[in-house]
């Protein structure tokens, strides 16, 4: 992705003009480049007067934050305490074992990344998997490699 | 909209609004909360939109997507107005039926009514749904009523009339004495007394100048969505509770800080402080009084520690999430180092309640020392999962079987974990505890949050407790020696003992660990962690010395110390779990019983899943 | 002036002193790792802790540090919980450092008798965050900070590398009680840089004679070494 160096300034700027936004500004930038680059760092720091190392530290604090650029579609699953006791863990392990990847890493081709999240608060229809901000609920192994399979379809189509 | 220059002309554009709210006019009220929504709510209010234009009723029929009444597990929900019939369970499939038989034709559909899996009776209306009859609900009285997005709604079922009652017929002073009186106490777990901490802050306000209210509205407890529930079913509650507050603390200025991992509720409280800045009831000059008060929407940025209120605070800041120690408490030096009162989304909902009714009435319920009513998420190994009411005093045993509608699959009641990952949990021999503050902490548990996880007898407690610790230890901000590596230390001993290799006076180590981490964590996250580790001990030390000594996982949760297997008379030789099994574990040919390596086998149980025979066992 | 009971002792401060300036006051020995006059005390070791009751409430344990004299308090700085807690924080302590000198003989001074637990991975730096404190509140350069959470949490720089605000002036390494910082000399440069790999390595001390304390080093100019053999800086 392109990182537009005006569009990070236009996004510090705004929140510049509401005391302590530096988290505000640093939300709105990761959900516009699904990353923090560094370049943003620097400038929400100059703009908002807080020192650099504040700024990284607040970056390496906050789950919400990524220093890396996700991948394309982003698989959440709820480790809650109500969809843990239905099984998300068996979901999950489902998960990293056909992407042959780690919850917190990203897929080499850049398509998927896969995280876990505390409690989406969807209880009732735990286990739950958020895709691109969409919920399927009441997931088990099967239903994980049906999810797979329909996103892989849709990159196929030309 | 029109701004309200003054009370009065509020209150004739509420009795105008409150004439036209009619009950009896056929509607189709279908919730749309964050739970139905992934459920297909979305999907069935656009066909229910779409049938019922088809079928030119639009002009009669009104569909109104609410928030959650809290009957979750049966979900997605329809109440159809005016009988109130209670539609559950809703597909795509259904919809056209329900628009054709019950809308045009007047009759019911039986598939889709509730029916009560003890008597086996059929419930056609919702206020009779065996779920509510024990329960309270004041807070959670309009969720499922109204339309969150419209401010029209909450006014016409007398929303704003107590903020109009308390900024202008009573002093500062008057109110928070009226707070004080009614018993409330912060509902985000520590149960402080509301209307006390609202004194320290005034006293505070008024020596400095200035000061902040805050809502914490970051609900971390997994398991817990209660908070999320008030405020996008009803945001208008908090917000109105707020300015009261701000009015009898003498502030000008609060915030709402919210995970921002509730997107709907963000967005839903945003639509709501416009309406109210459009209608003049928040913002400067709120009602022609002079009184200003301004609210701004923070968002979390993924940090459970944030919900901490010195954490809270930071992050507001622009700071790491980093507790500070208190003294000096939020009241004396808070939000850049101004008095702040900080209180939980359900606390704040709590005041219009009381200002309308009175505090003689609100404290009228529950007990002695814990008056209202209590909200909590009742999830985990329970019929009926949602969100329920209910007043203090209520004993757990009510609330599990009589609302919770008891155990699944008719397994045997093991234990409650009460107040996340903060809190203890209690076995079936305390099943007729009092609900309130002092009863739970007096059993080692706390009443928290309000998120209540239920156990069967085929849960670990000793995974259970691991699990709360892997939590507690992963959100653990790292500030403070004991939380930092108390809680990897005790972390890495149950997930030893889990693992099969436990060795005797790992126990008395945890308890060791556990006192020292309790008494001396800089914040409330790593002096409570540890009460699900003392909880499950004290109640199942048993389970506990089964995994040590005798290197057995009683309820066969624990991978290290089970084993998968197939029952060999039981398998017909399909190859469906041959194909499933992800390590290559399972051999076997068509029509030959098959077997598990138990080298390669992982535990992850999708054999037991997939399999139609019931042929694969755990020992 | 406040009045309060230190260890049955009736004691009168100021007003606004801490439990443990008043304790130093009058001469009670209390541990401290995190705690520095020039700073503001932070609170996060926890090893200051002391027994603290109120109006006949059940008695607490609060960092002394941080926590202020109040009238009529009763203070215990060596009761059962006090010794119990002080003895796990410092096991705790050496989970993560359990060959580092000072830490060690921290350990025995408060009676821990065995490491029962320790982390993979080992590190002379204990987080006391008096490097970046100091960075911070005394040199007004904020060079440093304490990034990511929990037990990952370490010292480092914006992005991990050298830092561009960094004055050279060697307070962090002066400061830190364990040697955790080493210097680098770079093409006639001398430049301090809490570099991942000082940290991956462990501990590096930059010369037996050297007393690392604040106020113990006369010349900085004599700390500017060039850094001994690698594998010398085990002490096994």
């Amino acid at each position: 992705m392109q990182i537009s160096i005006s569009e990070i300034n236009e996004i510090i700027n705004k929140e510049a003009l509401s005391d302590g936004s530096l988290i505000a500004a640093l939300e709105e930038i990761q959900e516009r480049f699904r990353y923090l680059p560094p370049e943003a760092l620097i400038l929400a720091s100059e703009r908002l007067g807080v020192p650099l190392s504040q700024t990284y530290a607040v970056a390496t604090f906050y789950n919400a934050f990524s220093l890396n650029p996700k991948g394309k579609h982003c698989l959440h699953v709820c480790m809650g305490t109500a969809c843990h006791v239905r099984g998300s863990p068996q979901v999950l392990d489902r998960l990293e074992s056909k992407l042959a990847v780690k919850a917190g890493e990203t897929t080499r081709d850049h398509l998927f990344t896969l995280e876990t999240v505390n409690c989406l608060g969807a209880c009732a229809l735990g286990p739950i998997v958020v895709t691109d901000g969409e919920y399927s609920g009441q997931m088990t192994t099967q239903k994980v490699d049906q999810l797979l399979r329909t996103i892989l379809r849709a990159e196929a189509k030309p | 909209m029109n701004r309200m220059q003054t009370a009065t002309k509020f209150q004739n554009w509420q009795h105008a609004l409150t004439s036209g709210w009619d009950d009896t006019k056929p509607c189709l009220r279908v919730c749309d909360g964050t739970g139905c929504r992934a459920l297909g709510s979305q999907k069935v209010l656009t066909a229910l939109r779409d049938e019922i234009h088809q079928a030119k009723l639009d002009t009669r029929i009104e569909v109104v997507g609410t928030g959650c009444p809290g009957f979750c597990e049966y979900g997605p929900l329809i109440t159809v107005y005016p009988e109130r019939i209670s539609y559950q369970k809703i597909k795509l499939s259904d919809v056209h039926e329900i628009v054709t038989q019950t809308l045009v034709e007047g009759k019911i559909i039986d598939r889709l009514i509730y029916t009560d899996p003890q008597t086996g009776a059929h419930v056609h209306h919702e206020p009779d749904l065996p779920f509510y009859q024990k329960q309270k609900r004041l807070v959670l009285d309009l969720n499922g009523r109204i339309d969150p997005t419209k401010i029209e709604d909450y006014i016409a079922l007398g929303g704003y009339s107590s903020l109009v009652k308390a900024i202008t017929t009573m002093q500062p002073e008057q109110i928070i004495v009226e707070i004080k009186a009614s018993g409330l106490r912060g509902r985000g777990g520590a149960g402080f007394s509301t209307g006390l901490k609202w004194e320290l802050c005034r006293n505070n306000v008024l020596q400095v100048g200035e000061g902040y209210i805050i809502c914490n509205a970051d609900e971390g407890d997994p398991g817990a969505f209660m908070d999320r529930s008030v405020v996008e079913g009803n945001p208008h509650s908090v917000i109105e509770g707020m300015i009261i507050g701000a009015y009898a603390m003498g502030v000008h200025q609060g915030f709402v800080y919210i995970r921002a991992e509730y997107p709907l509720a963000v967005e839903n409280l945003r639509i709501a402080i416009r309406q109210a800045e459009a209608a003049n009831l928040l913002g400067k000059d709120i009602l022609g009084t002079g009184f200003d008060f301004q609210l701004s929407v923070r968002l979390g940025a993924g940090a459970f520690v944030c919900g901490e209120e010195t954490a809270l605070m930071a992050s507001i800041e622009g700071r790491i999430g980093e507790p500070r120690p208190r003294p000096p408490y939020p009241a004396q030096a808070g939000l850049w180092g101004k008095p702040t009162n900080i209180n939980n989304v359900k606390t704040w909902a709590a005041v219009p309640i009381i200002i309308k009714q009175g505090a003689e009435w609100y404290a009228g319920i529950g007990t002695e020392k814990s008056k209202g009513t209590l909200i909590f998420s009742v999830v985990g190994k329970i019929n009926n999962t949602g969100l329920v009411e209910v007043p203090m005093g209520i004993s757990l045993r009510q609330l599990i079987f009589d609302i919770g509608g008891g155990i699944p699959k008719g397994k045997a009641f093991k234990a409650a974990q009460i107040g996340g990952p903060s809190g203890g949990c209690l076995p079936a021999e305390h099943l007729d505890v009092p609900i309130d503050y002092e009863s739970l902490t007096a059993l080692g548990a706390i009443v928290g949050s309000g998120g209540l996880v239920v156990a069967d007898e085929d849960t670990c407690m000793v995974d259970f407790a691991r699990y709360f610790m892997n939590f507690t230890q992963e959100e653990s901000c790292g500030k403070c020696v004991p939380c930092r590596l108390g809680t990897k230390a005790m972390l890495a001993t149950l997930e030893r003992i889990c693992a099969g290799e436990g060795q005797p006076g790992d126990i008395e180590y945890l308890l060791e660990l556990a006192e020292s981490v309790k008494n001396s964590s800089l914040c409330a996250l790593g002096q409570t962690a540890p009460n699900p580790v003392l909880t499950t001990i004290r109640y199942f030390r048993e389970e506990y010395e089964a995994h040590i000594f005798d290197k057995r996982c009683p309820a066969k949760v624990c991978k290290g110390l089970i084993t998968y297997s197939i029952i060999a008379e039981n398998c017909s030789g399909c190859m469906v779990c041959l194909r499933e099994c992800t390590s290559n574990a399972i051999t076997g040919t068509k029509r030959q019983v098959h077997s598990i390596n138990p080298e390669l086998c992982s535990r992850c149980g999708v054999c037991m899943n997939v399999c139609k025979f019931e042929a694969v066992a755990v020992n | 002036m406040v009045h309060l009971t230190i260890d049955d002792k009736p004691v009168e401060v100021n007003e606004g002193r801490s439990l443990l300036e008043a304790c130093r006051e009058y001469g009670i020995h209390i541990p401290t790792l995190c705690y520095h006059p020039a700073l503001e005390p932070y609170g996060a070791c926890r090893l200051c802790v002391v027994e603290v009751s109120l109006g006949g409430r059940k008695p607490r344990l609060v960092a002394s540090c941080v926590y202020p004299c109040e009238e009529g308090a009763q203070v215990k700085t060596n009761s059962e919980m006090v010794i119990r807690s002080r003895r796990i924080t410092a096991e705790l302590i050496l989970a993560g450092s359990y060959h580092t000198p000072e830490m060690l003989a921290l350990g025995e001074e408060l009676g821990v008798k065995e490491v029962r637990f320790k982390l993979v991975e080992e590190n002379a730096c204990v987080l006391c965050g008096l490097c970046v404190r100091a960075c911070k509140e005394i040199v007004g350069v904020s060079a440093i900070s304490v990034i990511q959470r929990g037990i990952q949490k370490k010292v480092s720089t914006p992005f991990e590398v050298t830092s561009s605000r960094c004055i050279g002036c060697g307070t962090c390494v002066l400061i830190c009680p364990t040697g955790a910082f080493k210097f680098e000399s770079v093409a006639g440069f001398q430049y301090i840089s809490p570099s991942k790999s000082a940290y991956q390595l462990g501990y590096y001390r930059l010369g037996s004679e050297l007393n690392l304390h604040p106020n113990y080093v006369e010349n900085v100019s004599a700390l500017l070494m060039k850094p001994k053999d690698k594998d010398a800086a085990y002490e096994g």
